[in-house]
Order: C-alpha cells, then sequence, then structure tokens
C-alpha cells in the first residue's frame, strides 16, 4: 500500500474479533481506531470538519478538547498550512500535551474541575473576543457524524455480514449518530448501545446544574441503551483487554467492551456486537492505573 | 426503598446529602415521593411530569431516557443516580 498524503490513510481501519471476551455463541468484533495516523478516530472527525469549512492557508483554527480532536486537528491543520490552538482541561495527561506541542499546536489551559464542559465555555468566550479564530467546535458540526456515517459505520456494514448490537462512546455524539445511522439503515434491528462516563464528583466540580451540556449533533432518541461505566470498571475492561486478547486501548474502549460484553450476554446465541474502540492505550500510558492503581476518579478520561 | 444518589451542583437543595431514599415502583413514583420530601430538589430534576433537559436520570446505571423514561421500573435496593448532562468528547 502505497499513500500520497497521511491523511489519505485516515479511516479503513481493522475490526479483529474479540475470541477470548465474547460470550459463549456470540461474536463482538472491536473497530480499531487506533490505527488512524495519530492514534485515534478523531483523525475522521479533524479531516472531515476542516474539508466542510473549506479554509485557507494562514486561517487560525481554535478548538475545546482533551487531546484526541486536537491531536487529529493538529495533523490535518499542519498539512493544511493552517494554525491551531487548542483549550483543554489542565488535567489531561502529559502525553496527550506533548504530543499536541510536537505537532505544533499552541495550548490554552481550562480549569480541569470543569471538565470538558470548561473547556468548551472558555473557547467559547475566546472565538467571541478574537476574530481571526475559527471553531469547528466538534459538538455541533455535523461534519463530525458524516464523516462516522460514511466511513466508520460504512466500513462496518461492508465487512460484517450481521450486527444485532452496535457499541460506541459516547463524547460528543458524533461516533454514535453517524455510525448508529448507517448501520441501521443496513441493519434495522440493531440495537445502538451508548457507554457513558460515570463523572466522579470531582468532575463535576462546582458547577450548576444550568452548566449542563447536551452536544447539538447528539439525539438521545436515536440510541437504544445508554449505559454509565465507572472510570473503574472502564480501566479494569482496559486491563482485560490487553492481558486477554493482547490488545493495548484507551480507557473509553475498556467501557465500550464492558458494555459489549453485557450487551452480547443479554442477545442470543449466533448474535454479532460490532463496538468501536476509540483510540490505543499509548496515551494513557503515564496513568498509574495500568500497574494495578485505582484510576483517578477525579478525571473525565474521554 | 431506592438510594438517589445526588451530585454536587444539587446537594444544596438535598440538604447537603449525597444520597437520599425514596420508595416507588417506578422513576415516577421515586421522583413524586422525593418531591414530596424535598420540593426543591424535585423542581430541579423534573418539572410538568418531564425530565428536565440538562439533567440525566438513571436507574441501575441506564439512562431512564432509553429505557421507559418516568414509567421505567425501579425495584426495591436499586440505585438511581442524578447527573447533569455533560459533554465529553476528548
Amino acid at each position: 500500500m502505497v499513500a500520497s498524503s497521511l491523511l489519505d490513510l485516515i479511516g479503513n481501519t481493522p475490526l479483529v474479533e474479540l475470541r477470548r471476551l465474547s460470550p459463549p455463541g456470540r461474536h463482538i468484533y472491536a473497530k480499531l481506531e487506533g490505527q488512524n495516523p495519530t492514534g485515534s478516530i478523531k483523525d475522521r472527525v479533524a479531516l472531515a470538519m476542516v474539508e466542510a469549512a473549506d479554509l485557507v492557508p494562514g486561517q487560525e483554527l481554535l478548538e475545546p478538547t482533551s487531546g484526541n480532536t486536537g491531536i487529529s486537528l493538529a495533523l490535518v491543520a499542519k498539512l493544511k498550512g493552517l494554525k491551531l490552538t487548542c483549550v483543554m482541561p489542565d488535567n489531561a495527561t502529559p502525553e496527550r500535551r506533548a504530543l499536541l506541542e510536537l505537532y505544533g499546536a499552541t495550548i490554552v489551559d481550562s480549569p480541569g474541575r470543569e471538565g470538558s464542559n470548561g473547556a468548551v465555555r472558555l473557547a467559547q468566550e475566546i472565538v467571541e473576543r478574537d476574530g481571526r479564530y475559527t471553531m469547528l467546535f466538534q459538538y455541533a458540526n455535523e461534519a463530525n457524524p458524516r464523516a462516522h456515517y460514511e466511513g466508520t459505520g460504512a466500513e462496518i456494514v461492508r465487512d460484517l455480514p450481521r450486527v444485532d448490537a452496535l457499541v460506541a462512546g459516547l463524547g460528543t455524539g458524533g461516533t454514535l449518530m453517524g455510525t448508529g445511522a448507517r448501520v441501521r439503515e443496513t441493519f434495522p434491528g440493531a440495537q445502538i448501545v451508548a457507554a457513558e462516563p460515570l463523572p466522579g464528583d470531582p468532575v463535576m466540580g462546582l458547577r450548576s446544574l444550568e452548566d449542563g451540556y447536551v452536544p447539538p449533533i447528539l439525539d438521545v432518541s436515536k440510541l437504544d441503551r445508554k449505559l454509565l461505566v465507572s472510570n473503574t470498571e472502564a480501566a479494569a475492561a482496559a486491563r482485560v483487554l490487553l492481558d486477554r486478547e493482547g490488545l493495548f486501548a484507551g480507557v473509553s474502549s475498556g467501557a465500550v467492551v464492558h458494555v459489549a460484553r453485557r450487551i452480547a450476554e443479554e442477545l442470543p446465541e449466533g448474535s454479532v456486537v460490532a463496538c468501536v474502540l476509540a483510540d490505543g492505550g499509548w496515551k494513557y500510558l503515564s496513568a498509574p492505573f495500568w500497574q494495578g492503581a485505582e484510576i483517578d476518579e477525579a478525571v473525565l478520561w474521554w | 426503598m431506592s438510594v438517589i444518589r445526588i451530585p454536587p451542583a444539587l446537594r444544596s437543595e438535598a440538604g447537603g446529602a449525597r444520597e437520599v431514599e425514596a420508595s416507588g415502583a417506578t422513576l415516577r413514583e421515586l421522583l413524586d415521593d422525593l418531591a414530596t420530601r424535598m420540593p426543591a430538589l424535585g423542581s430541579r430534576v423534573y418539572d410538568s411530569g418531564k425530565i428536565q433537559p440538562f439533567v440525566n436520570v438513571y436507574v441501575d446505571g441506564e439512562d431512564a431516557r432509553t429505557r421507559d423514561g418516568l414509567d421505567t421500573p425501579v425495584r426495591e435496593g436499586s440505585t438511581v443516580i442524578l447527573l447533569p448532562a455533560m459533554a465529553g468528547g476528548c
């Protein structure tokens, strides 16, 4: 395989059966989004949003992101001659921060205790007062779910003869909305299942209810199930994924596999569960839970 | 009785409690019971027969909106978690 640009290598990720983690008679397939050029599913979103925005070289992008989207945008921005500033919670892992800087992005810190909501709020304030920035804003950008409809979802229905459930992590809602719509077109009976992080008290911080945020691209009525997964459950599943299948994946992938196993157990024999593993474990390597320590509940990991 | 976990943003309406108990066979009955005993908290969570848009209510770890909404059955000993809607996604 030869590509003329790294951007041409975004998407077309493989699916692998998790034979050791599938309940007897059921088949869980994991889509390995960590194999995208910067190591996460967000490469798809970043490329789709930048291309839809029709920017000219020299324009400046600003995006609230705790890591993956920023790193993906940084790659796309670099190859398209754009500048990028990322607003991110100050407690994001050092690997993600370092990677962003290496790719050439500028970082603005938002309070870690306010999580993604805090980064969104600060980014919106900056864009309002400084006209040089364009915010692609993955939470409201239709190119986000479209990237998954045309990419992630289309690849799953091309590669699997049957899908009874699709499980993905809930963040912006882009993966679930786009992939779910495409999967359901081909397999109308498929359940669309969200694995959602259970935020610890410190993550919710001092915010009031009015600071709550529902991403505009997320339509909860399109989901069949929406299950909370604690950081502890997600980290334990990420360890099991590594120990049993040799698959080194991130925290949200642990949560997704945790839910996929539960859903697979509920479905009849012969059922196929497709799950989307958003990234590899590399960007979380500094987190002590890999060595068996308790995972930090004060961080929103995805 | 079921345990209802209260997020930090709503604890002032719950007298500072992290969890409260309430009874009911469905989520509606449970929240009605909660609203009777803690009216300020009840109205923040649901109003005019609907769960407030920026509140997510989970029965045994699953969002009530993807189950039967306020008609979601609640078992004896169930845990109900209230959470503010939050953006995730890195």
